[in-house]
């Protein structure tokens, strides 16, 4: 990539152990600004472990994660979020008792400011930031095409509604990299078309880096400017859709022998 | 206009109408039944339900903030209105000489109450919520043990010298007109009986009004998410512990304003009313109402206390048909046909919204 991009993660020989297993290990990967990368492997290859620890849901064995320059050693799941790193997750895990609208508000929970005191009170600044907050939800659910469903359970929407939920529900955290986990599991390829092209519209619109796992060949060469290939927790391969495709080592792992 | 109608469903459809309902319920309830007792056409024995009934709603309001929106099973609410009564026995017996206004006094010793139910809910909430479904449900158990054996072994007397403390035996000597605010397992003696029907049905729209502007609201929002996934809910910067402890807060500070106004209803209080079985007789009140129902946690528990006393000519079966009841209406409210009707108002919007 050019020089000219800011770096907006850069992970330094990161690894994890269970016990006496070790899940993923000596893994370095650079995301610019405005960057899609993806993330691809064999099953069990580690990348959902990957993300579970640049979000810190794992804590990391070795190695060290700069974001945005600054290192994330000492931060939180919760630590994480704020700094501008968001996720969706492989098994959709939405709040599925509340509305669609209540799903992307809890999104915007560290940025609404006003205190349990005012709410109670229905203080002027609980109304003006709810008003507020609500349109920016709606604005988002938009461009989601879910804006239509807002007052619905979020349980009883369809199954790639409720991707796209997720996706909107990370955005409203405001975030600077989105981790999308196999964003096209369970979709049919004219959903999957659908999906690419609000993959790109996100990063367009945003001006955010994505870094996503997908097996769905299709969609991986199709928006990844690069992609990471990992295999028995080991970085396997790293290069253009074109030099993946290409590369011996890639398709043994992919195919065998 | 379609998308505006959408905003509106999506922030005041159910919530407001809910909302609405319970208000008027309360409100309509107090009005009936003052104008009933003043009239004198309310037997004794009603008469002396109200407070009470009021105390168990209000409790109730707050562990279903706590049970049925923050989704963790709390055990001990005996306990945090076992605090509240025996607190807020002492603070208005301290008080009897220099505030004379009994609704003045009778407020004073709430807020005092819920004060200190609030410093036991976040000391407690620190440890307990760390854990999560039954382990937090033994903990919570166990404090309402501990609170209740604390206060049978504690003698306060007040005298005109100030306190006189002491555990385990009496060793209060007290001067001339001192007076004993506890006094071990025999509770609290001689209290004003100061509670109102009025406070408790005030306090009653107070509790709701608090728990539903908190549910609706950035913090009912986060409270709700760490209840459906735990996970998701930190990967979009909601601090968990943080928001639990919220719930449990001001669960514990109604639950201990619940027993300042049930404490202050009788002349005579032991450490011993605030059980094991009060907790889980609250907690019935919850679940039968419904998780997260707050109008139907009221019905319920007005119903529930009421119905032991409305079976007692049948005597010896009293309890007997008391559980009969109870499991009846748990297996109607969850038949799926009687479940149908009840919602099928709500069905049909949703059935509507989705062809629309």
């Amino acid at each position: 990539m050019s020089d000219s991009k800011l770096i907006v993660l850069d992970v330094k020989d990161l690894g994890i152990d269970f016990g006496g297993l070790t899940a993923v290990n000596d893994f370095c990967l650079q995301i610019y600004e405005k960057e899609i990368v993806g993330l691809i492997g064999p099953n069990g290859a580690g990348k959902t472990t990957v993300f579970n620890m640049l979000t810190k849901v794992y804590q990391p064995s070795r190695g060290q994660i700069f974001f945005c320059g600054e290192d994330t050693a000492k931060k939180t799941v919760v630590d994480m979020n704020k700094a501008g790193i968001a996720r969706t997750f492989q098994n959709i895990r939405l709040f599925s008792k509340l509305s669609v609208l209540d799903n992307v508000m809890t999104g915007f929970h560290n940025s609404i400011t006003y205190s349990p005191v005012s709410a109670v009170l229905r203080l002027p600044s609980f109304r003006a930031q709810e008003r507020e907050f609500t349109k920016k939800a709606m604005e988002l659910l938009s461009i989601f095409g879910l804006e239509d469903q807002a007052g619905q359970m979020a349980a009883n929407l369809p199954y790639g509604a409720q991707r796209r939920l997720e996706i909107a529900r990370a955005m409203a955290t405001n975030p600077k990299l989105l981790l999308l986990d196999e964003p096209a599991a369970g979709m049919n390829p004219q959903e999957t078309e659908e999906l690419m092209d609000m993959i790109r519209l996100v990063r367009d619109h945003f001006g955010i880096a994505i870094l996503l796992i997908e097996h769905d060949m299709k969609l991986v060469m199709g928006i990844c400017e690069r992609i990471t290939v990992l295999n028995y927790g080991m970085l396997l391969a790293e290069g253009t859709p074109d030099e993946i495709q290409n590369n011996p080592a890639v398709v043994k792992a992919y195919l065998g022998e | 206009m379609e998308k505006k109608k959408n905003i509106f469903a999506a922030l005041f459809g159910e919530g407001v109408r809910n909302r609405t309902f319970s208000f008027i319920i309360v409100i309509a309830a107090y009005i009936i039944l003052e104008s009933m007792r003043r009239s004198g056409s309310l037997s004794s024995l009603f008469t002396g339900l109200l407070v009470p009934i009021c105390c168990y709603v209000i409790a109730a309001i707050g562990l279903n903030l706590n049970v049925g929106i923050s989704g963790e099973l709390n055990l001990g609410q005996a306990g945090f209105m076992s605090i509240g009564a025996f607190t807020g026995i002492s603070v208005s017996g301290c008080l009897a000489s220099s505030l004379t206004n009994p609704t003045l006094r009778l407020i004073v010793s709430i807020l005092v109450a819920m004060l200190v139910a609030v410093i036991f809910g976040l000391i407690i909430g620190v440890p307990v919520l760390k854990l999560q479904g039954d382990y937090l449900a033994i903990v919570t158990l166990a404090f309402g043990q501990i609170i209740m054996s604390l206060v049978t072994n504690m003698y306060l007397g007040f005298d005109e010298n100030g306190f006189q403390f002491s555990f385990v035996e009496n060793r209060t000597k007290l001067a001339k007109g001192g007076k004993m605010l506890l006094s071990g397992p025999m509770g609290a003696n001689g209290t004003d009986r100061i509670s109102t029907f009025t406070v408790g049905a005030v306090m009653i729209v107070l509790a709701l009004l608090v728990v539903y502007n908190i549910m609706y609201s950035k913090s009912g929002r986060a409270i709700m998410a760490a209840r459906d996934n735990r996970i998701a809910a930190e990967s979009v910067g909601i601090n968990i512990a943080r928001t639990k402890m919220l719930a449990f807060v001001i669960s514990a500070a109604m639950a201990g304003a619940a027993g300042a106004l049930y404490g202050l209803n009788y002349k005579t209080l032991v450490p011993a009313k605030f059980d094991f079985n009060t907790s889980i007789l609250i907690l019935v009140f919850v679940v039968l109402g419904g998780l997260g129902n707050m109008t139907g946690t009221i019905i319920a528990t007005v119903v529930l206390v009421l119905l032991p006393e409305l079976l007692r000519p049948i005597a010896d079966y009293r309890m007997l048909t008391y559980a009969i009841i109870l499991i009846l209406t748990m297996i109607i409210t969850n038949n799926p046909v009687v479940r149908k009707f009840f919602g099928g108002l709500k069905l049909r919007r949703d059935t509507a919204g989705r062809e629309a």
